[in-house]
């Protein structure tokens, strides 16, 4: 059993809702990944997404390519990142999800990258631009080496395609909560319980909602119709504006506490 | 070679091309598909289209000889399909006049646009002017400075320029920022995309509504020379004008068809556009293509003189035509595009746009080596008015 799927289990025994944290890999370096995946689990996150950095993140809103350009101007590389989950893996057994624009990896070549990558102890990839329809090559030599391949759906998803996506996903299925691109929002897009509850219907795999996560009570009244939330941008934000590590430690670790225990309240 | 049949169910030619785009998007791609291929079969949406193209952009562009030019390269016989004639003074409005009207065919209101050289954004500027939609235009900040007489031209048209500030604020980054805002608005909006690029079912359509270049030029030139070119020259950016050019002569194996790209400060350098001669396939926009970028995947900056070949992908149907060897690809500078420039201007008395320049600049190098019985066509896909400024920056001279 993968570690998704077990940490997916433990969560249901527990009536509890997962949480995924997003920090994109390298911001501002990856030794500040390293440290802070270990503050974000022992914080109770259950699941960690590195984001790779790309140029041209099309999915991204502002806060995240910027987190992306200050990760590649320290000289990040997909390379690093696969060398960095090795060495995380050395003292934690959290599921890791990598999110990656579609263009390092081809580059990286696509063999190559799913054989390095599960060697280092990668659980997931989430590749926003790599839909199910052109994923075939890929996904393949995913399922060969139990690599998840995590797709999306969204808000503008038709039923047809709810059904072919919830078939062709693994790990999990990533919700997009709204029509648009990564960054906080002050409200939970309306529709989304409607739509969840649809998706859940066509498939057995936990749905989790993400994009336009700000806080606890979002993430609150997004587990309710849900399996989880994904946080990205409001703990992206969180490290940019934060630069003393002390302080940023300690800010992250009160937030991400807040986020899980919304989660934990029994209904 | 099945050219005519491409792109194939899922999107692509050959390798190139597909859909890589997020799941919020599939949906409306899919859709468009299926609108344009009810459209492009209804008489009453031809019958429309054909309307406009006559009576508003001002078709069929002339095929004219330029008989100075030819005299003074002292070889093949050099043709200009006038696209600079056209109403806003380049190709980019055939597409933008068809797109405009699937977005009212879809009931759309509002429609976006990416632009470099600011042409396709003016072009847009002026459909939604014409068809009463909405209109936002993204645009590098690095163009803007670059091109400020178009910026002006789409305000007056009504549109909304926005300045793009992300990565190498050009038109790359107007393109993702572009994708970006479609992501958001995508229930209510019709992205008018300016070249034969992204994913599908863009290229197509694009190439399509461009194809009148080609079909004119092959009617035009059978009754100037009672036979088809021998060669087809054409710059390539994204490369729209270039694909409305050769398309129709696809199946036409002898005519030889060269793009042009843009070598900018010179291939040695580093420092150009030339996707097709000196990059790599990978994925970008939404589709897959010859691309510049470095060892990591990460997408690099282009090159040019020319804001509008300042691009580092290319479309998808031109990745194929290369591989494939139906089409060969050169690449021209930033000094050989300003001769090329001057030297329409002089013999000819047309002041092309520095896009433009680099084919012209091309014929300057191979139409000599080519016998006076051969027939060359160059697309002058825009005028020059807008790179007068600039061109005189670059020469020193106060304007």
């Amino acid at each position: 059993m993968s570690r998704i799927q077990k940490r997916f289990e433990w969560l249901q025994s527990k009536s509890e809702k997962a949480l995924v944290a997003f920090i994109t890999a390298g911001d501002p370096d990856l030794a500040t990944t390293q440290e802070l995946f270990s503050v974000i689990e022992e914080s109770g996150a259950d699941i960690i997404e590195l984001g790779v950095p790309f140029s041209d993140p099309l999915a991204d809103g502002p806060v995240i390519q910027a987190a992306s350009q200050r990760s590649l101007k320290s000289g990040t590389t997909l390379k690093k990142i696969i060398q960095l989950v090795s060495d995380i893996r050395k003292s934690s057994q959290l599921p890791i999800v990598l999110m990656t624009s579609f263009n390092p990896v081809f580059v990286y070549g696509q063999e190559a990258f799913v054989k390095d990558a599960v060697e280092a102890g990668v659980d997931g990839v989430i590749i926003p631009d790599l839909p199910p329809e052109e994923a075939g090559e890929f996904d393949a030599l995913a399922k060969t080496r139990n690599l998840d391949m995590i797709h999306l759906l969204a808000p503008t998803s038709t039923p047809d395609r709810i059904e072919m996506v919830g078939a062709k996903s693994r790990g999990f299925i990533y919700y997009v909560s709204l029509t648009g691109v990564t960054g906080t929002r002050d409200s939970l897009a309306p529709g989304v319980e409607e739509k969840v509850t649809r998706i859940k219907q066509a498939t057995a795999l936990p749905v989790l909602i993400g994009f336009g996560i700000s806080g606890p009570e979002q993430a609150k009244a997004a587990s309710e119709c849900s399996d989880g939330v994904i946080v990205g941008s409001a703990i992206v934000r969180m490290i940019e504006e934060t630069p003393d590590p002390a302080e940023r430690k300690e800010k992250l670790k009160v937030f991400v506490r807040s986020v899980k225990q919304s989660l934990q309240a029994r209904k | 070679m099945s050219t005519p049949t491409l792109p194939d169910r899922s999107g692509h030619f050959g390798e190139f091309g597909g859909k890589f785009v997020i799941e919020t998007l599939m949906p409306a791609l899919q859709e468009l598909e299926k609108l344009y291929n009810e459209a492009r079969n209804d008489p009453e949406f031809q019958k429309q289209l054909k309307f406009y193209l006559e009576h508003y952009v001002g078709r069929p562009s002339p095929l004219y000889f330029a008989e100075n030019l030819t005299r003074q390269l002292g070889g093949a016989k050099i043709y200009l399909k006038r696209e600079d004639l056209n109403h806003t003074g380049a190709h980019k409005i055939n597409n933008t006049i068809g797109s405009a009207l699937l977005t009212q065919r879809m009931g759309k209101k509002r429609v976006i646009a990416e632009t470099g050289a600011g042409q396709h954004g003016v072009a847009t500027a002026t459909a939604a002017a014409l068809f009463d939609l909405e209109c936002d235009v993204f645009m590098g900040e690095e163009d803007i400075r670059r091109q400020a007489l178009n910026v002006f031209r789409m305000k007056l048209l009504g549109a909304r320029v926005i300045p793009v500030s992300s990565g190498t604020r050009t038109l790359k980054d107007a393109t993702s920022e572009a994708i970006r805002n479609w992501i958001t608005t995508v229930e209510d909006t019709h992205y008018i995309i300016g070249s034969v690029v992204g994913p599908h079912p863009f290229p197509m359509i694009v190439r399509d509504f461009q194809r009148i270049i080609g079909d004119e030029t092959k009617q035009q030139i059978q009754e100037a020379e009672g036979r088809l070119p021998d060669a087809l020259v054409a710059c390539v950016g994204g490369g729209s004008n270039s694909m409305g050019l050769f398309y129709p002569f696809a199946e036409d194996k002898e005519v030889k068809m060269i793009g042009v790209e843009a070598a900018g400060h010179g291939i040695e350098t580093g420092k150009h556009g030339a996707s097709l001669g000196h990059g790599a396939v990978g994925i970008l926009h939404g589709m897959k293509s010859y691309l510049l970028f470095d060892a990591d995947g990460q997408i690099t900056e282009a090159h040019s003189i020319s804001a509008g070949l300042d691009y580092p992908g290319v479309g998808a149907e031109h990745s194929h035509f290369k591989d494939s060897k139906r089409a060969e690809y050169a690449s021209i500078t930033d000094q050989e595009a300003l001769e090329g420039f001057k030297l329409l201007s002089r013999s000819e008395g047309i002041i092309p746009a520095l896009e433009s320049s680099h084919a012209i600049a091309q014929v300057a190098k191979v139409a000599p080596k080519m016998k006076k019985s051969e027939v060359v066509v160059i697309c002058l896909s825009g005028r020059g008015d807008k790179d007068v400024n600039q061109v005189a920056d670059f020469l020193g001279e106060e304007v």
